[in-house]
């Protein structure tokens, strides 16, 4: 008896006072404090530094693909960091290519967050989540086009590029017993992170109806994103064509709404279509922006002008005005919404005109 | 017993006495990271380092608290558990002050917390009743082996990457098989010194 005591006392306090020991040199000589992270140079998160780089962005609430769970056996969850990783480590090697290398691409479970981090993570993965929205407003643009705000629950973001796209989740309704998904551009500007505009066109379709006939202010929608590889791109100078029908009007504005915010002085030139006048909307913002954006100009085109409307404008649809107007492609780049057969006959034209495919952008719905 | 000179029993380690392949001890890292000659070192390395000091503290901790007591039944976990925390301390302390050589060595520690050539040296020294000095000869000398191991077969592995191997005997199947021969000819030192 005595024997057992004694063993058990002594293991008890050994293994006590190692415990104590490392709890101890955890909470001091492994306590990096509080660090930055830097993602894609915008957001930055203040993480309690000292363990991988995975598990603090995960509570970070940003998930990058692992599927062994931060052991280095399965080589998924690259992430380049710019800033503050530290040296290669021999466990992240087999998994990691030359040019992977060369682009300081790193196993984001091997390395450790000891400092000040500026690491950069594709857009897509970063961003795409779902949220859970209220809808704020449902205001009618023309007879067929809603405009829809949707607001974020309090406290969340969305973070999208100018001309990209959620899906918004159509639920069952009287007349519908199928969920569907349905792609909408965002026409509000990137820097509102606590909303987003939609314009949806009636079309009779499952989402459409279940928007124009039955959804209410107030109601709760699903959506998820931002997805899309049709956005603005700022690497150049160049000028800007923007081309939209219809409520292919929204990834535009975005995009404009982006230049106005961010003050960026480009020439840029909006050809809108539309049938007749009644389905021109968003005039007066559109005007508002015309005195606002440093050169700016809106080029309206009507394919159905009868008499009565008075019209003074362009005649035709957009790629009459599109002969008419673009004197060569010299340093421009073209950005289109809409149909496919309207991006269609509008690409055309623009190839006749000299644009190449690298500065044509287009969105197909 | 007779008194041997730390530097005999140094030597045996390393060579006649090798922890591979006199006792095949501490395998599981021998296998699994013996591909590259640079990470093989730096593993080597880290174990040497280990040995020596978990072999230092197990020292006084058996002479001191475990005889004293007579608790020497307890070494196995007494000698278990101080390896590992000493291990995670070392790691911990390394990490943030040393971060160059956390690159290079820091990293393989997680690794060898649980290799046995690292209780086997604590566990031999206590069935030889070597002394404070002898035991230190004895866990340098048997990293600087374990080390020499693992680079040769590193350097063995690397020459036959290329080569065709029978489908079963790729990966650790053709690694024993080496360690076998290598063993064979570390038979050939048995002549320089013996220790037993």
């Amino acid at each position: 008896m005595q024997t057992i005591l004694t063993t058990t006392a002594i293991v008890t306090a050994f293994t006590g006072i190692l415990a104590f020991l490392l709890t101890l040199a955890n909470k001091t000589i492994a306590n990096y404090g509080e660090l930055k992270i830097t993602i894609n140079d915008e957001k930055e998160h203040i993480v309690q530094g000292g363990s991988s780089l995975l598990s603090s962005l995960i509570d970070e609430k940003i998930f990058i693909p692992s599927a062994c769970g931060g052991k280095g056996t399965c080589g998924y969850c690259k992430v380049k960091v710019l800033e503050g990783g530290g040296p290669i480590l021999p466990t992240e090697l087999p998994w990691l290519t030359e040019e992977e290398l060369d682009d300081n691409i790193r196993l984001s479970c091997q390395c450790k967050v000891k400092e000040d981090m500026k690491i950069e993570v594709p857009e897509e993965l970063f961003n795409v989540k779902e949220y859970e929205t209220t809808v704020e407003l449902i205001e009618d643009m023309t007879p067929e086009i809603k405009k829809l705000r949707l607001r974020l629950n309090e406290g969340e973001e969305i973070n999208f590029k100018p001309g990209q796209y959620i899906q918004l989740k159509v639920p069952t309704y009287k007349g519908n017993d199928e969920e569907v998904f349905k792609a909408y551009s965002i026409a509000s500007s990137p820097m509102n992170k606590n909303y987003i505009d939609l314009y949806i066109g009636y079309t009779g379709g499952i989402a459409t109806t279940y928007i124009h006939k039955f959804l209410k202010e107030g109601n709760r929608v699903k959506i998820n994103g931002p997805y899309g590889d049709f956005y603005y791109h700022g690497e150049t100078n160049r000028e800007m064509i923007l081309i939209a029908v219809a409520t292919g009007i929204a990834p535009i504005l975005s995009i404009l709404r982006h230049i106005k915010e961010n003050n960026i002085k480009r020439k840029v030139t909006f050809y809108f279509g539309a049938k007749t006048p009644d389905d021109l909307f968003e005039l007066d913002l559109i005007k508002n922006l015309e005195e606002e954006l440093y050169d700016f100009r809106f080029i309206s085109t009507l394919s159905r002008v009868k008499e009565e409307h008075n019209w003074t404008g362009e005649e035709g649809r957009v790629n009459v005005a599109l002969e008419k107007y673009i004197q060569g492609a010299g340093n421009k780049e073209a950005y289109l919404c809409g149909s496919p057969p309207m991006i269609d006959s509008v690409i055309k034209v623009l190839t006749e005109k000299g644009f190449t495919e690298d500065v044509i952008y287009y969105d197909k719905f | 017993m007779i008194e041997l000179n730390p530097f005999i029993i140094f030597i045996a380690a390393i060579f006649t006495n090798n922890m591979i392949f006199s006792y095949f001890l501490g395998m599981c890292s021998f296998i699994s990271v013996s591909n590259e000659i640079p990470t093989s070192l730096g593993l080597g390395q880290a174990v040497t380092f280990v040995l020596t000091f978990t072999t230092m503290l197990n020292y006084i901790i058996y002479h001191n608290i475990l005889v004293p007591l007579n608790l020497e039944y307890l070494r196995f976990i007494v000698f278990i558990v101080s390896i590992a925390a000493f291990v995670q301390l070392v790691e911990m302390i390394i990490e943030r002050y040393f971060s160059n050589l956390y690159y290079t060595l820091g990293i393989f520690l997680p690794l060898i917390t649980v290799n046995c050539a690292i209780l086997g040296v604590s566990l031999f020294m206590v069935i030889r009743n070597y002394t404070f000095l002898q035991s230190v000869g004895y866990a340098v000398g048997s990293g600087l082996g374990w080390t020499l191991a693992i680079v040769a077969m590193a350097g063995a592995k690397q020459r036959i990457k290329n080569n065709k191997l029978p489908k079963g005997l790729e990966g650790p199947g053709i690694t024993l098989i080496i360690t076998g021969l290598m063993a064979l000819a570390f038979v050939g030192f048995s002549g320089i010194v013996q220790i037993q």
